[in-house]
Formats: C-alpha cells, structure tokens, sequence
C-alpha cells in the first residue's frame, strides 16, 4: 500500500493548470521577479500576444496571479505579479517533478 | 494479486500522463530553471567580451608605462640640468602633464574596453534572440553603474587631494565590488573575477608604486582568464 501511495502522490501533485510551457515560462518568471510586464513575458516567452493573454487569464482565473494596472505618464502600464496561492502551486509542482525524477532514477 | 494490480495501473497512468519521453519531468524542470535564469539574468555575457576588454587593458598599460618610463628619464634629465629656479615649476608641469596623458590613455583604454565588450555581447545575444538592451540588461548595467560611479568619483577627489599612490588600488576595489554586485544579475561566476580583483586591489594598497602591474594583471590577464573559462564553458560549440 505504501508504495502505490508514495507513486501516487507526485503525480496528483501536479497542477494541471501548469500542463504547458507557456504557462510554466509564465509562472517561472514571475516566481523570481516582483513584476513583469506583458511584453516582457511575451519577449521571454516567445509567444504571440493571442497566445500569451489567454494563458493568462486561465492563471489569473485561478488566482495565481495578479494584475497590477498603472501608468507611465499618460500610457497604461500593466504588470503582472505572482500571488501567494500561485506560489504556492508552483512549489508543489516542482517538488512533485522532483519527486518523479527521483523515482525514476530509483 | 489486488496490490499489484493497481500498481500496474497506477503505474500505466503515470507513464501515459507524464512520461512519454522518460525524461519529460527532467526536461520540464530544466525549462523552468532556463526560464527563470532568462527572467532574471543577462546570460547573454560573452566570454570573448572578457577577453577583448583584457587585451584592451593590457594594451592601455603598455602605453601608459611608456609615458611614465619616458617621463623619468625626462624629470632625472631636468635634475641634472642646469636652470635650478625653474626645478619645482617645470616638474610639476611635466606631473600636470603626464598626469593628463595618462588620464587619456586610462579614458580611451576604458571606452575601447566598454566598445569591445559590448560588440561580441551584443554579437551573441543576438544570435540567442535575446534583447541586448532588454530590462535585465538595463538592471546589470544599473548595478555595475552604481558602485563604478561611486567609486570613480572617490578617486577623483583622491587625485584632487594628491593621493595618487592609492588610485590604481581604488580602480580594482571599486571595480572588483561592481562585478560581486552584477554576478547577481547575469552569469554568476563572474563573481570570482570580483574577488580576485578585490584582493589585488587590497594588496595593492601596500604596494603604491606597482600599480600599474596589479592594473596589467587585473584588469588584463584576469579579464582574459576568465574570458576564456567562460567562452570555453558556455560558447564553444
């Protein structure tokens, strides 16, 4: 029993909101940068602004992360930062891919 | 015979789910790890940058000994002359004046360094797609600014006040401190370089006579060994 648990866990652990690269990319940046702007997103993301934006908002659905609307001078300025939940997520997903890793090499 | 079942099913998810490639959850982790370097840091740094502006330095140091060398024999050449009233006035022109010449060769060593740099960093982000000028570039900048600008205007005043002995020491401690600073905000290693141009600077401080040799081997030959180590890390195909 203890071993199906122990296989079970890593992969229940695993957030199926995080099950693509560009939401993974998202998420990475934001997790080492207070804020990041869209196009900064888009730039290291390498994506189209369609593209980027709906993925964007399945996250924010969730409450991953947060909008933050400002301005410089007159132009809106949009920055994106990582919420508490959304960090929280995160971890939990790397250390379940750690996990599995970890199992594969057993 | 249940447990092994379930096992084996448990078993089959996890590998149609996760594992089509049995590297996939390795492969993800090393994505997030790119991503965040990439977010976060200028890793588009060239080794060849640490190199050319080694070259540069040695280069300026050459020159710069040549001026000093020259101006020796000339301020013996003068004590030996005849023309004593003038002595004081005429060497401390010819300070004034070597002081300016060498002025101009560390301002032109420095942009001709910066220039170098800047051009195979500029060469290799491109070829990577990374902005050369993006918000991670602007912050390393800001932050190897910050300490030179400080220090550089220190030393001003240290040549103002007639310290010249602690100028070279000045450049490779402000220097030194700059790069512990950037390693933050690009590839870290460089942070070594920071050290080692930390300790000559201090040694340095006992030493005010062999600056220009601490310079040479600092901002020269330690600029090309790292240069190397890094190109021959990162760069080479």
């Amino acid at each position: 029993m203890n071993r199906i648990d122990v296989m079970k866990n890593p992969i229940e652990q695993l957030q199926k909101v995080f099950d693509s690269r560009v939401r993974l990319g998202i998420m990475s940046a934001l997790v080492v940068n207070a804020q990041v702007s869209f196009n900064e997103l888009k730039e290291l993301i390498q994506v189209t602004d369609g593209n980027l934006a709906s993925h964007m908002k399945a996250l924010e659905d969730n409450g991953y992360i947060k909008v933050n609307k400002g301005f410089v001078g007159r132009k809106t300025n949009t920055t994106y930062s990582i919420s508490k939940a959304g960090e929280k997520a995160f971890r939990l997903h790397i250390e379940a891919l750690e996990q599995m890793i970890r199992q594969i090499g057993n | 015979m249940n447990l092994a079942n379930g096992e084996k099913a448990i078993y089959f998810v996890f590998q149609s789910a996760f594992m089509n490639s049995q590297n996939q959850p390795l492969d993800t982790i090393s994505d997030i790890k790119k991503m965040m370097d990439r977010s976060s840091r200028f890793i588009s740094l060239s080794g060849l940058s640490g190199i050319g502006a080694g070259v540069c330095a040695l280069a300026g140091a050459w020159f710069a000994a040549d001026v000093i060398g020259n101006n020796r024999t000339a301020v013996v050449e003068k004590r030996t002359g005849v023309q004593e009233p003038y002595e004081e006035i005429s060497i401390d022109m010819l300070q004034a004046f070597m002081g300016s010449r060498l002025f101009w060769i560390a301002v032109i060593t420095f942009f001709a360094a910066l220039l170098v740099a800047f051009i195979f960093t500029y060469v290799r982000s491109t070829k990577e797609g990374i902005p050369v000028w993006g918000v991670m570039a602007k912050r390393l900048m800001w932050n190897v600014a910050l300490p030179m600008g400080a220090g550089g205007i220190f030393l001003l005043k240290l040549i103002e006040a007639g310290v010249y002995g602690l100028i070279a020491p000045g450049c490779l401690i402000f220097y030194g401190l700059a790069l512990v600073n950037a390693a933050k905000y690009t590839l870290g290693e460089i942070r070594y370089l920071g050290y080692v141009l930390v300790v000559l600077g201090l040694i340095n401080c006992w030493f005010p006579g062999y600056g220009l040799y601490f310079w040479a081997a600092g901002f020269g030959v330690m600029h090309i060994v790292y240069g190397m180590v890094m190109w021959n890390k990162y760069e080479r195909k």
